[in-house]
């Protein structure tokens, strides 16, 4: 098991490395700077700005700059906020986004597999049903949508929830985004569960069980539910890269302080050092989670383990 | 150093759950600021959005009053030498810097020098470029020490200009003029400006900032006119979205915003009547015209170019907020320009008849169904710039004109513009930095770097130049009319339509008085309590 996890991290550090490299490439081959702006700098002004931040420099010697700085933790300046350094930036924001994710993620898990094992029982009566629409809807509605819509119900027009902010910790404050997170990942994993689950439930060693007049309850709980969550820890992993990439839309829509407005903002603005500190926060944050789901999976079917 | 940075960062982040307790109270006012600051160092910043904070923790020798005329901020008195080249100020007895220091002014030198210095690289040092020698001092080619700024004592404070600058004290609100605490600077250096160590000489004091989210100022007992400050703390919200702000306005959690969606404004006249502000602001939307590509040199497609675009839908129906359309290329409400704006005689013919005219002097020029003229124009993407891109290239579409729609990020478009690289037309939108024509003429000029589509005529040049030395404003005013009327009537340009500035303010909310610069200093509003 030791050596299994090992092997996957060491295959993680190349890949890595890879998507930093790439998006060093991506974001320098972009037409346009990050001093390119309706009122252009005079020439001498450019030119120290340009040396201020090393752009003057032959690229791979920016590139072999930008990459010893972050093998020491430091990500450089941010162009467009003079204020703060990436790194302090991120590590205001990265706390934020990180907590919302994995609640939203947690609770998105947990809730989508309840909700796959009760529609999986009471296949084709009401909470089946139910089911059947609460997923239409999470799937259906897209994430600025479905946040622009809660929004105007519960936060204008009834005046429930706030509608947005962050004045420091606050469940209220968080209701929503949580909600509009979680909601189409617990849709996908409820129906993942629901199909495996009835898969598991007509095989003949659950049959077996049942003649054996051991009670439902246990039959689910010991027998079931295990080989059941196979495919969603599956999915799992690309299932957090599809609810990270939301958090985007959702800090946006909901105001709140996270690193996902830099990843679009700092883009468009051609922030060189915020993209790379963002993007490379967001690859170690998607490699380690694929790694515990691997390692999940290596617990749930031994097969794997030694393939 | 560094570690300790993105430790405090941190424990900021953690202490952010537990310490703020953000319960709005009365006197709190919460604004919807638009952007993130990139700095909160008044030689730093750019955007307005900075400039409603900055500007009310900072004051210069000259502020904004509740209507953004200029009056007297930290002077308590100014003199001009009679040929205008010199201004004297006496700095208040009682303007003093948040943290009990006197404002001196060595201050105010001090933070002149670091704005022109060109390791600071300042966005808008240019609009000091009236001091004396501040252009050469900017570009590096004179020492620091040449500038024309004289301390005569510790409250006296002396400039001596190029030339006689009309605008020269509204120059001075602008947040380019502002004094930074020396004493400050020069002990943090870049960490100045950080929340714990901020001093400022405005009316507020910034006590945090939580990227992405907000900053927050509460008045300043040591302001010296803060008897009269009633708002007691400022809220400024950072976030892109205009529509979730808007809807937070309907939440009741925002009091200001200081923009709004253009396709809310019916909503927003229907269920909140008088809290939409829509008022003309000093700026201009336009497209430039490549005079390099040689079917455009013709002053006649230009012409007849121009008259083919209806304005006149263009505010009302495209964009729905009723923006004025322009004719002309100084904004109506310009100070020292006491003029109708211009209009070329064709403004009074029926749009129909105009459109016939403008086919006959393409026809005339030679073009043809048969023989197109093919132009690019570009845009920055957006949507009403596309909207409108759209419909005026419609309205191109019967003079013969082939238009190719083409749009890119607006870093990838300026740096097209300023290349001159467009093979036709692109659109442009200047906000004026200082309340004087010349400031929008300028981009006209032939040897300024913002002049994309590349006018060059000596006469209109020269006008310029000779403007800078005339005392008599009517007569300025004269020469610069003048100036604009040869511009405008050889088609230099399509002035599309004047700017609006659009604010949505809460019914709570007293002061807030609409104006062309679209300054509305926190001291000077006020909330009623309910």
């Amino acid at each position: 098991m030791i050596n299994y996890v090992l092997r996957r991290i060491l295959a993680a550090l190349p890949i890595a490395f890879i998507a930093i490299t790439l998006c060093f490439i991506v974001m320098r081959a972009a037409p346009g700077g990050p001093f390119d702006r309706e009122r252009p700098l005079p020439p001498a002004v450019m030119q120290n700005v340009l040396a201020h931040y090393n752009l003057d420099k032959p690229l791979w010697e920016q590139y072999w700059i930008y990459v010893s700085g972050v093998l020491q933790g430091d990500f450089g300046p941010s162009m467009t906020s003079y204020d703060f350094s990436v790194s302090q930036l991120l590590a205001i924001g990265l706390p934020f986004t990180l907590m919302l994710g994995m609640i939203a993620f947690v609770l998105a898990t947990a809730v989508g597999i309840i909700a796959g094992i009760i529609a999986a029982v009471k296949q084709n009566q009401w909470p089946d049903y139910i089911l059947v629409f609460a997923v239409m809807i999470g799937v259906i509605i897209p994430n600025f949508l479905m946040a622009a819509l809660l929004q105007l119900g519960i936060g204008v027009h009834l005046g429930w929830l706030p509608a947005g902010g962050w004045p420091g910790f606050s469940i209220p404050h968080l209701i929503m985004p949580v909600l509009v997170l979680s909601w189409p990942h617990a849709a996908r994993i409820s129906r993942l569960m629901r199909g495996s689950m009835i898969e598991v439930l007509g095989t003949n060693y659950i049959r077996t069980a049942k003649s054996k007049g051991i009670g439902e309850r246990l039959i689910l709980a010991r027998h079931a539910v295990k080989p059941a969550l196979i495919p969603v820890v599956s999915y799992l992993g690309p299932g957090l890269s599809y609810l990270l990439t939301g958090s985007l839309v959702v800090e946006q829509v909901f105001g709140l302080p996270g690193i996902g407005r830099y990843f679009i903002n700092a883009a468009l603005n051609r922030d060189y050092g915020l993209v790379l500190g963002t993007t490379i926060f967001y690859v170690i944050l998607i490699l380690i989670l694929n790694l515990l789901v691997d390692i999940v999976y290596a617990w749930i079917d031994p097969k794997v383990r030694y393939r | 150093m560094y570690l300790k940075n993105v430790l405090k960062g941190g424990v900021l982040a953690g202490l952010m759950a537990v310490a703020m307790t953000g319960t709005a109270s009365a006197e709190t006012l919460h604004m919807f600021n638009g952007g993130e600051p990139a700095s909160l160092d008044p030689h730093r910043v750019s955007g307005d959005w900075e400039n409603r904070i900055v500007g009310d923790y900072l004051e210069g020798l000259m502020t904004e009053d509740s209507g953004a005329e200029p009056i007297l901020g930290q002077a308590e008195s100014y003199e001009v030498s009679e040929d205008g080249l010199t201004y004297t100020f006496t700095i208040r007895e009682d303007a003093v810097w948040s943290d009990g220091e006197p404002v001196t002014a060595q201050d105010f030198e001090y933070a002149f020098k670091r704005l022109l210095s060109p390791e600071m690289a300042a966005d808008y040092a240019y609009l000091q470029y009236p001091i004396k020698n501040a252009e050469a001092i900017n570009a590096g080619e004179m020492d620091v020490d040449e500038l024309g700024i004289e301390v005569i004592d510790d409250k006296t404070i002396a400039f001596t200009l190029e030339a006689p600058t009309p605008f020269f004290l509204d120059a001075l609100t602008h947040y380019t003029a502002y004094p930074v605490p020396m004493h400050v600077v020069e002990e943090f250096g870049e960490d100045w400006i950080q929340p714990e160590n901020i001093v400022g000489n405005g009316a507020y004091t910034i006590t945090e900032w939580v990227p992405n989210s907000h900053i927050k100022s509460v008045k300043s007992e040591t302001f010296h006119d803060a008897e009269n400050v009633d708002i007691e703390e400022v809220m400024y919200y950072s976030m892109d979205d205009i529509s979730a702000a808007l809807q937070r306005y309907r939440a009741g959690e925002f009091d200001i915003l200081t923009d709004f969606p253009t396709d809310q404004y019916q909503l927003l006249q229907d269920q909140y009547p008088g809290e939409a502000h829509v008022a003309p602001f000093l700026g201009l939307y336009y497209y430039v015209i490549n005079h390099n590509k040689e079917e455009l040199a013709d002053p006649t497609v230009r012409e007849a170019m121009s008259m083919a675009i209806n304005r006149e839908v263009i505010g009302p129906d495209i964009l729905g907020t009723g923006e004025l359309p322009a004719y002309g290329w100084v904004p109506p409400g310009t100070a020292n320009y006491d003029f109708e704006e211009y209009q070329p005689e064709w403004v009074s013919m029926e749009y129909g008849e105009r459109v016939a005219q403008a086919i006959q002097m393409m026809e005339e020029a030679g073009y043809s169904a048969d023989n197109p003229l093919n132009l690019q124009l570009k845009y920055n993407t957006n949507e009403n710039h596309q909207r409108i891109a759209v419909a005026i290239a419609a309205m191109w579409e019967p003079l013969h004109i082939n238009v190719e729609l083409f749009n890119s990020e607006v870093a990838v478009h300026y740096d097209a513009l300023q290349n001159n690289d467009f093979d036709g037309v692109g659109r442009a939108g200047w906000l004026m930095d200082y309340n004087d024509p010349i400031n929008m003429l300028e981009l006209l000029r032939s040897d300024i770097i913002y002049n994309y589509g590349r006018y060059n005529n000596a006469e209109f040049d020269e006008l310029l130049r000779s403007s800078a030395t005339i005392l008599d404003m009517e007569e300025r005013a004269e020469v610069l009319r003048e100036a604009e009327e040869i511009a405008m009537g050889e088609t230099a340009a399509f002035p599309i339509y004047y700017y609006v500035s659009k604010n949505v303010v809460s019914p709570d909310i007293e002061g807030f008085e609409d104006n062309a610069k679209d300054i509305h200093r926190t001291r000077w509003l006020s909330m009623s309590e309910d």
